[in-house]
């Protein structure tokens, strides 16, 4: 029988695990492989704004013992994994006494709404679009005007990015050009702070959903051409049904099986990409805070989002995967029935 | 009803796909009826065309494929031209369709009372205890256990799924059903129950078929009457016992002829030559570049139906009208 075993959910909740676990040991690693560590660019910092730093190497020191530096490897990783499991990454490097935390808390929401409504729209639109290019009902002037909407396809997010806000920023000046609210507006639950939040999202969201959803829709138009010479699609035409019920029982509802897959494993670009968006639109979310860490070389605010970007991909491709069963009967995880 | 009313005829029927590097006329002047109560047997190689014109009949030729010239009638009505929404009324009331293939003519995400429901639900008004009552009886009638009205196509064999399909095909009483190669794919004995099946419900309703098929022997025991096409010609038609004992068409020999036989090994006869490209037939007789008793007059034009016994058809010049 489909539908979601026990074993199946075992197994996709085992895996989230994992890949948490790797991704997370992942940012633990690559920082201390590099070259540099960062208390002696912290202390080069010091020298680099006063000229000289007397006792350098006793502060590089102390700063490393304060840290836990001098700790055997394994000994740090596995205070690491106690900190983000708390979700406590220590204090911000470059902006010593503020925690991490509260550098990427304020961020998070910027980000996950940015990116839950971009990535719905641009599946949704996407998959609807690609759908009706693959259906020989659609009716031909709509068959006529929808690849256009795909021109924008093979432009990188943040080319587009930097397009639109030339055009509708500069050019015809009719939307903000950058950061998530005007600052003559205070942040309050009310219509005028909404609206100007929702102003300063159209662009970037725009850039996002124009760029990614040709890639869903030229993926669901191959699907649904497929399906279309289906046996039991002819049979659903044969029964005399309406077009609508062909389409969206017959027709979508077989072939976004596979485009749901591929969105799943597309989440972790989605989200890289927007993290270049943000950095455009200097848009306040995780992603931009993330490109000044990076330049500031501010470690423990790196790690705090590379991890929760780990921790929120994994959580969406979870959220597929235990999607999936439900609307495909035939999947299902069972150890014996490897057929 | 009287018993010699013709329930569909095919009249004239053309079908061509268009392609880039010209037509395939895959039905060229197909005339074809099938009698109230009847099956018709609709057999030929691969590629002859007997399932354009089923799935002309049921107008789903597809793209790139269109029925070029002729007629389609159902109990008298012409239905050839009918807009989408008429022919929506047609389909599945008046013309059901068993499909080739028993694995895949079910959508796999839909449980089995699903795709049975909405076949009726979309041409009858049916409150939804009515509508359980009828599909279980339905399933009931042709053997299937209750507990298939809940399942997904992939937990039935093949032989299931057929007698769901046929199940479903005969839901709303049609005047006639086309079976396209209804048993193929299936192994011998499940063929033999699937066959059983569909005779018991033809003969519970007296509903008329049409039967497509290569299997000349399965043909011989169930239909009343064998239409033998070649290349998209229809070229014998008769009752089954007369095509059986005396076969006119030279194709139809080769093909009876081609029937193994457990008492003596004999060489076979039929894959002499191939057929002509279909794009570019050749003027004169269809079968000319395979026919054993070829003479020079056969290659002028393609012969005339003649009725060279009751009921018997064929399309050659060795034989005279009666």
């Amino acid at each position: 029988m489909g539908g979601l075993t026990k074993e199946y959910v075992l197994q996709r909740v085992l895996m989230w695990f994992l890949t948490i676990w790797i991704g997370v040991t992942l940012t633990f690693a690559i920082p201390r492989m590099g070259k540099g560590d960062p208390v002696s660019v912290i202390v080069s910092r010091m020298m680099q704004r006063q000229g000289y730093v007397e006792n350098a190497n006793e502060i590089i020191e102390s700063y490393k013992r304060r840290f836990g530096l001098n700790d055997p490897i394994m000994v740090q990783y596995i205070r690491y994994l106690g900190n983000v499991v708390r979700f406590d990454y220590g204090y911000s490097l470059t902006r010593f006494p503020t925690p991490a935390g509260e550098i990427v808390r304020p961020a998070l929401p910027w980000t996950l709404g940015l990116l839950i409504v971009a990535s719905t729209l641009s599946f949704g639109v996407g998959v609807t679009v690609g759908a009706l290019m693959g259906w020989r009902k659609t009716p031909a002037w709509l068959q006529n005007i929808l690849p256009a909407s795909l021109t924008f396809t093979s432009i990188p997010y943040f080319m587009f990015g930097i397009l639109l806000i030339f055009v509708f920023a500069f050019w015809l000046k009719i939307l903000p050009a950058t950061g998530g609210y005007s600052r003559d507006v205070d942040p309050a639950f009310n219509w005028t702070f909404i609206s100007d939040v929702l102003q300063h999202a159209i662009l970037p969201l725009f850039s996002i959903v124009v760029t990614s959803m040709g890639g869903w829709a030229l993926g669901m138009r191959g699907l649904m051409i497929g399906v279309n010479n289906e046996d039991y699609f002819l049979l659903a035409q044969a029964k005399g049904l309406s077009p609508t019920r062909v389409f969206f029982r017959y027709g979508i509802r077989n072939a976004i099986l596979p485009a749901l897959t591929a969105f799943a494993l597309g989440l972790g670009g989605l989200i890289s990409g927007s993290t270049l968006v943000e950095w455009i639109f200097a848009y306040p979310g995780t992603g931009y805070v993330l490109y000044r860490s990076i330049t500031a070389l501010d470690y423990s605010v790196m790690q705090n989002i590379c991890n929760l970007m780990i921790i929120i991909t994994a959580t969406g491709v979870l959220a597929l995967d235990l999607l999936n069963p439900l609307i495909d009967p035939r999947i299902t995880f069972k150890k014996s029935a490897a057929s | 009803m009287a018993a010699n009313e013709k329930i569909l005829e095919v009249l004239d029927l053309h079908v061509q796909y268009f392609t880039p590097r010209g037509a395939v006329k895959a039905a060229n002047a197909v005339n074809l009826y099938v009698k109230a109560g009847e099956i018709v047997g609709l057999v030929g190689e691969s590629g002859c065309g007997k399932t354009t014109v089923a799935m002309a009949i049921l107008q789903m030729v597809q793209p790139p494929g269109r029925i070029v010239k002729g007629e389609i009638r159902i109990n008298g009505h012409n239905i050839v031209n009918l807009s989408e929404a008429e022919l929506r009324k047609v389909r599945w009331r008046e013309l059901a369709l068993i499909p080739q293939g028993a694995m895949n003519s079910l959508n796999p995400v839909l449980r089995i009372r699903e795709q049975m429901g909405d076949a009726i639900q979309a041409h009858e008004a049916i409150s939804a205890r009515d509508l359980k009552a009828r599909v279980l009886s339905l399933l009931n009638d042709v053997g299937l256990p209750e507990r298939v009205y809940n399942m997904y196509p992939h937990e039935l064999s093949g032989g299931m799924k057929q007698r769901v399909c046929i199940a479903m095909a005969v839901a709303l009483n049609p005047a006639i059903i086309i079976a396209d190669e209804p048993t193929s794919a299936l192994d011998v004995v499940v063929q033999r129950v699937v066959a059983q099946t569909l005779l018991d419900v033809k003969k519970r309703l007296g509903v008329s078929m049409i039967m497509i098929g290569h299997d000349m022997g399965l043909q011989a025991q169930m239909v009343d009457r064998v239409a033998v096409m070649y290349a998209g010609n229809m070229v014998e038609v008769g009752p089954v016992e007369s095509i059986f004992a005396q076969p006119l068409h030279p194709y139809t020999q080769l093909l009876i002829e081609s029937i193994p036989s457990i008492r003596e090994r004999k060489p076979l006869k039929v894959t002499e030559g191939l057929t002509h490209d279909l794009r570019n037939p050749p003027t004169g007789c269809c079968f000319q570049f395979r026919c054993p008793r070829v003479e020079p007059r056969c290659l002028q034009a393609q012969p005339a139906m003649i009725e060279a016994g009751p009921e018997h058809l064929v399309s050659c010049i060795h034989y005279q009208a009666r």
